[in-house]
């Protein structure tokens, strides 16, 4: 529809205009390139391809629940238990390869319909019987945390063969001896299929639609109900998906996996210029916005002489940065 | 008799005081001495005097959330806010071994009263910076709290310097394990501050005003309700409150944390305020109603302990008293569970 920028010519000369919805998350890649080069300047050896694509493989997980989470910030709704199921997954996928000897070929597709089945519960009592979804992803979590320990209290460390194979896998890039893992990939393939869904595809319009106006969107004969319900089913599934890759990561299966890991989603989302309210936003800012958490933690850690507590610091000084452009913005167009 | 069950039933708080009166008879049935109530020591002993003590942190931070929620706010950094009021207290107490006439005690680097003024001043910055971003700047309230949530656990961490500071000096001790009257003194802040909230709210404008912001900003600012100024008090006292409860805590353990203190607080304070009936949208709150939810939560939790039941399953029943309560309390649910109750044939009636 509208494009990124337009250019009218008027008496006096050019003029460019850049979409105002466009701008948080430009502002989110300048962001990224500025902390990137900051870091590229200050410290030796930072500006390498494998630094860069590290952002991508430790935070591959979290590329792949901001996906989710950007639709369900996108309709105005929260989700609060995609940490836990990470971890109810890794969990599941722990106790069926080590204790129960199924192959990896059969536990993965198990686990990736257990949490796109508990995505798709909690959509449907939000929608069936109009409850919060703070509460009720609030429920999920402990349920979701709940479940893991009833299986197991220690962690359960994974040996299985197939798991150990992917998890050193490494493709090289072609660039300088970098290389990148499954869980990169995949993380880099969810981000394309965000944006296929979010812009080419009916369920996409939908959600920013019941994100900008719900009442609105119900009269205009939208499948609201049915486009709620999978927005929270694709969210599971994506948590799933992290799951998975966050088990090739750790190669255990722990009930305190990932614990916070929803409030990191949240503020990658945001930073990456989506509104909280709904509505408006890009799933690219998402990437960005995982990728500047990456970089802050990669800043902190060849910095070594900051205690790590100083990123959590940090962190909030960006997101409420972040913010309060929102904000600014938000009060300049309205 | 059923016309007064239908108008108990009417009441706010009636469903979650069923589900505390179902909770204390589940625990009774398993514990045999669960009711019992002994004086030893000068003060009293029992189940029921446990659950009231632990529960007290958890009634003063829901007592502050509820206003907050009240307002269409909420106030996620709760959590943080008691990691560093007792991080702050703990710091400027301590506790370094002199001589004092012959005898080894300990006395506080700085006076005790200093304090906890300090620690409580800490906290109320925090409800003050919380306050501003939602109020002057208009940030979502979630948002906003979680910047200090995620920054205030680095923020205590600094106090603390990433130890855990251990305090030895004794007075300080009676906020969370000291006995009045025979109570726990936990137990008669939490009544304080649920004592004075209900005045201000009852005897002031002001629980008018916190409800009338909460049903329509708009309105309330359109007839006069300063609502900037209130929903700035409205999250420094929630901050204050976690203070006060950090206090608690702190004093319990006789350290404090950075990292583990007041974990995952703020979501059984948000909890415990939807359990006591508060909508999440704001408008009509009831402090009554949060109270009973922090009790409800700790007696969960006692139960578990109590009957036997691994203590990994407490997240899983707590999740399904959750969706049990918030089912119950959607107006759909309820229209659903009648439709199907009427649906079902009465015995005799023909077809």
């Amino acid at each position: 529809m509208s494009a990124v920028g337009s250019a009218t010519f008027a008496p006096g000369g050019w003029r460019t205009r850049i979409d105002a919805r466009v701008v948080p998350v430009l502002g989110a890649v300048a962001v990224f390139v500025v902390t990137f080069g900051f870091g590229s300047i200050a410290y030796n050896g930072f500006f390498s391809p494998q630094v860069f694509l590290n952002l991508l493989i430790d935070n591959a997980f979290l590329a792949i629940v901001g996906v989710g989470m950007t639709f369900v910030i996108l309709s105005g709704g929260i989700d609060l238990s995609v940490g836990a199921v990470i971890a109810l997954t890794t969990m599941v996928s722990a106790a069926l390869v080590e204790q129960h000897h199924w192959s990896a070929a059969a536990a993965i597709p198990l686990v990736l319909a257990m949490g796109t089945a508990f995505g798709a519960f909690m959509g449907w009592l939000i929608t069936r019987f109009r409850l919060q979804p703070f509460i009720v992803t609030l429920a999920g979590m402990f349920l979701a945390r709940g479940l893991c320990y009833l299986i197991s209290i220690d962690s359960i460390s994974i040996t299985d063969a197939a798991y150990t194979a992917i998890a050193q896998t490494r493709i090289p890039v072609g660039i300088a001896d970098a290389s990148i893992t499954v869980g990169a990939l995949l993380a880099l393939a969810m981000v394309a299929i965000g944006i296929w869904l979010a812009h080419g595809t009916e369920f996409g319009r939908t959600v920013y639609a019941i994100g900008g106006n719900e009442a609105s969107a119900v009269l205009m004969g939208l499948p609201v109900a049915r486009t709620t319900v999978l927005i929270y089913t694709f969210s599971g599934f994506c948590s799933a998906l992290a799951g998975v890759v966050f088990t090739f990561y750790m190669l255990s299966g722990y009930g305190l996996h990932a614990v916070g890991l929803e409030l990191d989603a949240i503020a990658a989302v945001v930073i990456g210029g989506t509104l909280l309210t709904g509505g408006t936003g890009y799933m690219i800012g998402t990437l960005f916005g995982v990728l500047i958490l990456g970089v802050i933690q990669t800043l902190i850690s060849f910095d070594g002489s900051l205690s790590s507590w100083w990123t959590r610091i940090v962190i909030g000084a960006l997101l409420f940065v972040s913010c309060l452009l929102q904000r600014i913005f938000e009060a300049r167009r309205g | 008799m059923t016309s007064l069950l239908r108008t108990l039933a009417q009441h706010r708080l009636f469903w979650p005081a069923c589900t505390l009166v179902l909770l204390l008879a589940v625990n009774a049935t398993f514990n045999a001495g669960f009711w019992q109530l002994q004086w030893r020591d000068g003060h009293l002993y029992g189940s029921l005097v446990d659950i009231l003590n632990r529960a007290a942190p958890l009634a003063v931070v829901a007592l502050g959330m509820t206003l907050v929620i009240a307002t269409r706010g909420i106030d996620i950094s709760v959590g943080a806010v008691v990691a560093i009021a007792g991080a702050t207290a703990a710091l400027l107490i301590g506790g370094t071994l002199v001589l004092k006439g012959g005898v080894q005690t300990y006395v506080s680097n700085t006076p005790m009263g200093l304090a906890i003024v300090a620690a409580l001043l800490a906290a109320a910055l925090c409800g003050l910076w919380n306050g501003l971003l939602v109020a002057r700047v208009g940030m979502q309230p979630i948002i906003a709290t979680l910047i200090l949530m995620v920054a205030g656990r680095g923020v205590a961490q600094l106090i603390t310097n990433g130890q855990i500071i251990t305090v030895y000096y004794a007075p300080y001790f009676f906020i969370g394990n000291g006995f009045l009257l025979g109570l726990p003194f936990a137990v008669f802040v939490a009544a304080a501050v649920w004592l004075v909230l209900h005045l201000l709210m009852t005897r002031t404008a002001l629980g008018l005003f916190i409800q009338a912001i909460g049903i329509n900003p708009a309105a309330a600012r359109l007839a006069g309700v300063p609502e900037r100024l209130i929903t700035v008090c409205v999250y420094v006292f929630c901050g204050f409150a976690a203070g006060v409860a950090g206090l608690i805590v702190s004093s319990n353990v006789k350290s404090a944390d950075g990292n583990n203190a007041g974990l995952l607080l703020e979501l059984d304070a948000i909890l415990a305020v939807t359990l006591g009936g508060t909508l999440l949208t704001g408008g009509r709150f009831s402090l009554a109603g949060s109270v009973l939810g922090a009790l409800i939560i700790q007696t969960l939790t006692s139960t578990i302990y109590s009957i036997g039941v691994p203590p990994e399953i407490n997240l899983v029943v707590k999740a399904a008293v959750v969706f049990v309560v918030m089912l119950l309390q959607s107006a759909e649910f309820r229209a659903a569970l009648r439709q199907w109750v009427r649906r079902a044939p009465l015995p005799g009636a023909s077809a």
